[in-house]
């Protein structure tokens, strides 16, 4: 290509995949480095394992980030890890970064909490890297303008071994949500809502590329619970450009840079968003001023619904998969098509996770809450996404909030999200939750999920049945609460 | 190491539920292992037992009789999807099985499915709802899968093509792993990294 002749438009993730591929042979995927790797407990001991048959070290030990957060239990620090098995995980987790010398945040430490939450509360998530880790809701690093998706345990093996990946180049979908949200309709209703219209395939193959005016608007927070569930849309990863927001949340952290190196950092991120003329695979348009809270009704993410509809009739199913898929989901929720979730009992509310679990989650879950109680029979609990999460909501009373209000404050982990650590719904147990995924069982054996925000998890906890938050006192003046 | 992936010929499993997430290939709470050892047990677990441990009835599909030593897997669209853990794929190759056909997988199932010598077929709408019609007709028909070829062969000498990543395809024939390959890239890998400062220390604050 001659000097002068003009670059062809590129998006985003062309960008950042361009500037990390380091060989490409004939017919093989392309050889992909990896800026940051995290690891947690339960997706690397085989890959430990691994390399240690194979007589390997960690190519890039300084590169690689470790905390305990799945089977980890949100009981008192001070209390033992009673299951033995995940006991043994964590105690195993502590052993591999030892041994290969990977930095570990582990349980006890300051900085122990969910991997999605301490890697951009550690400065260690930045613009047009690419990130990877043992875990689906890698994508929620993409709220930075990074690469950032989740990988199989083989895959942790190869980039812990060569911090590289073998990649093929992801097609592009772009999300763009135009206008502005109503008050009590929050990031995580676009991202329902956006399941609910394109379905837990509808990105499959594709990374998605978040715009618009309604985007732009959100904070890093709301922005990371934006991307976390990308992958629930099939999407193994969704980014959004970086911005004075972005740059704003991340000057300081401990790990961004400092001084001359912040501002060539930031000069470089500034080229990062995806060129004028540059062109998707694939594109959608949402209009925000249009979103209601959303709440779920089945058992898949794509199953979801503005908070007044009515649940869908099988009946109306035109493919006969779909229809038994309804079906069998209605079966498993018991619920009838044509009902509202509105209104629906409640067993037990859960705040917290990957997609919800930061301090702006906490600080609109406190609001909704201050001065009133979880209603008889609820069972709630509050889990913070890290450590630092915890101390700053404690500095800021929101325990005290959710304490006086009948609500359990517990340690930072993954807790109800995954349900390994003995944080679980029992068998028919309806809950609220501000998790990622209503599959079935994922919150405990025989357990029934409705995912929504944590402005709504908060009013049907007072309620004591799915509430539309809309219906809070003061609901009008929330959206100044998330902030960062 | 997966073994070299040789054709070989099966009766097939039936599972035409669609959007089967891995929470249900494995339930999380049996991820708290630290090997690959007995998945198997863990594979569909809440699918194929009540919550009091006993089988349910009638059978979950897998527990039948006749679908005992079956190495394809007829799954629904979408197969896979949710969690990245490589736990569903190491329970799938536990219990014996070599292939999933469906109309599409998701993209990190796929990806783990295929360094553990599990082969993810994936065929049209319309030819899919056949296989579910035939083995509806007779659950004892036999299917071949021969990768070097890329077909499915299907009873009265009718062949269905299907396509697999070329790489992924030599991987898979040869029995040998995507790490192998990696580590043979190390002077690419270090000539980048000659050329490329790394983006972040975890071991530290960044210097100024």
């Amino acid at each position: 290509m001659p000097l002068d002749a003009p670059q062809r438009p590129r998006t985003l993730v062309d960008k950042i995949w361009d500037d990390h591929v380091v060989a490409e042979d004939l017919g093989a995927p392309a050889v992909l480095a990896v800026d940051l790797h995290l690891v947690h407990e339960v997706t690397s001991p085989q890959a430990f394992t691994g390399l240690r048959r194979r007589g390997l070290k960690v190519r890039h030990p300084e590169r690689t980030v470790a905390t305990a957060d799945h089977s980890v239990p949100t009981t008192p620090r001070n209390l033992p890890i009673l299951d033995e098995l995940a006991a043994a995980q964590v105690a195993q987790l502590e052993t591999n970064c030892r041994e290969f010398g990977i930095p570990l945040h582990g349980v006890g430490s300051p900085s122990q909490g969910i991997v999605h939450v301490i890697g951009p509360q550690l400065g260690l998530t930045q613009p047009g890297m690419t990130i990877v880790c043992g875990d689906s809701h890698t994508s929620t690093h993409g709220a930075f303008g990074a690469l950032a998706f989740g990988i199989g345990t083989s895959e942790v093996e190869m980039v812990l071994a060569t911090q590289c990946l073998l990649q093929r180049r992801p097609k592009t979908f772009e999300v763009r949500v135009d206008g502005r949200l109503a008050p009590g309709v929050t990031a995580k209703d676009v991202i329902l809502a956006l399941l609910a219209q394109i379905g837990i395939a509808g990105g499959t193959g594709h990374v998605f590329e978040y715009r618009g005016e309604a985007i732009d608007a959100l904070s890093m927070e709301q922005r990371m619970t934006i991307c976390n569930m990308s992958i629930e849309g099939g999407a193994r990863a969704g980014l959004i450009a970086p911005d004075d927001t972005t740059f704003e949340y991340l000057g300081g952290r401990e790990h961004a840079p400092k001084g001359p190196a912040w501002d060539e950092a930031v000069a470089r991120w500034r080229a990062l968003p995806t060129d004028v003329g540059a062109t998707f695979d694939r594109s959608i348009i949402l209009d925000a001023s249009a979103l209601e809270p959303m709440v779920t009704y089945g058992t898949n993410p794509g199953m979801g619904l503005p908070i007044s509809a009515a649940v869908p009739d099988p009946a109306a199913q035109v493919d006969p998969a779909h229809r038994r898929a309804l079906e069998h989901a209605l079966a498993y929720m018991d619920l009838r098509p044509g009902q509202t979730i509105l209104g629906q009992k409640v067993d037990v509310v859960f705040i917290g996770s990957c997609t919800n679990g930061r301090i702006s989650d906490l600080r609109l879950a406190a609001a909704a809450m201050d001065g009133r109680k979880v209603a008889a029979g609820v069972r709630m609990l509050v889990v913070p996404g890290s450590d630092e999460v915890k101390r700053e909501a404690e500095a800021e009373g929101l325990d005290d909030i959710f304490r006086a209000a009948g609500a359990d404050w517990r340690e930072a982990g993954c807790s109800m999200c995954i349900a390994m650590n003995g944080d679980q719904l029992s068998p028919g147990q309806y809950a609220v939750s501000t998790s990622n995924r209503n599959f079935e069982g994922r919150q405990g054996k025989g357990g029934r999920t409705f995912l929504a925000s944590p402005l709504t998890a908060a009013a049907s906890a007072i309620a004591g049945a799915v509430a539309d938050p809309r219906t809070l006192a003061g609901i009008d003046t929330f959206a100044a609460i998330g902030g960062r | 190491m997966p073994e070299p992936f040789e054709s070989f010929t099966s009766r097939v499993i039936p599972l035409p539920a669609e959007n089967v997430d891995t929470d249900q290939i494995v339930p999380a709470r049996y991820l708290k292992a630290t090997d690959k050892l007995g998945l198997g047990e863990a594979l569909f677990h809440d699918w194929r037992f009540t919550e009091s441990g006993e089988p349910r009835e009638p059978r979950f599909v897998l527990d039948r009789p006749e679908m005992a030593g079956r190495q394809i897997l007829l799954a629904g669209d979408n197969f896979g999807c949710g969690s990245s853990r490589e736990h569903a794929p190491w329970a799938l190759v536990a219990w014996g099985v070599r292939a999933v056909i469906t109309t599409s997988c998701a993209d990190i199932f796929r990806n783990n499915a295929l360094k553990n010598g599990l082969l993810p077929i994936i065929v049209d709408p319309e030819r899919h709802a056949q296989l579910f019609e035939l083995a509806a007709a007779n659950s004892a028909v036999e299917i071949s899968v021969d990768l070097e070829s890329q077909l499915v062969h299907l009873p009265g000498d009718e062949d269905l093509e299907f396509d697999v990543d070329p790489f992924s395809k030599l991987m898979l024939l040869r029995g040998t792993d995507e790490l192998g390959y990696l580590l043979d890239q190390e002077p690419a890998i270090a000539a980048w990294e000659g050329s490329h400062e790394p983006r972040v220390d975890t071991r530290g604050a960044t210097v100024a």
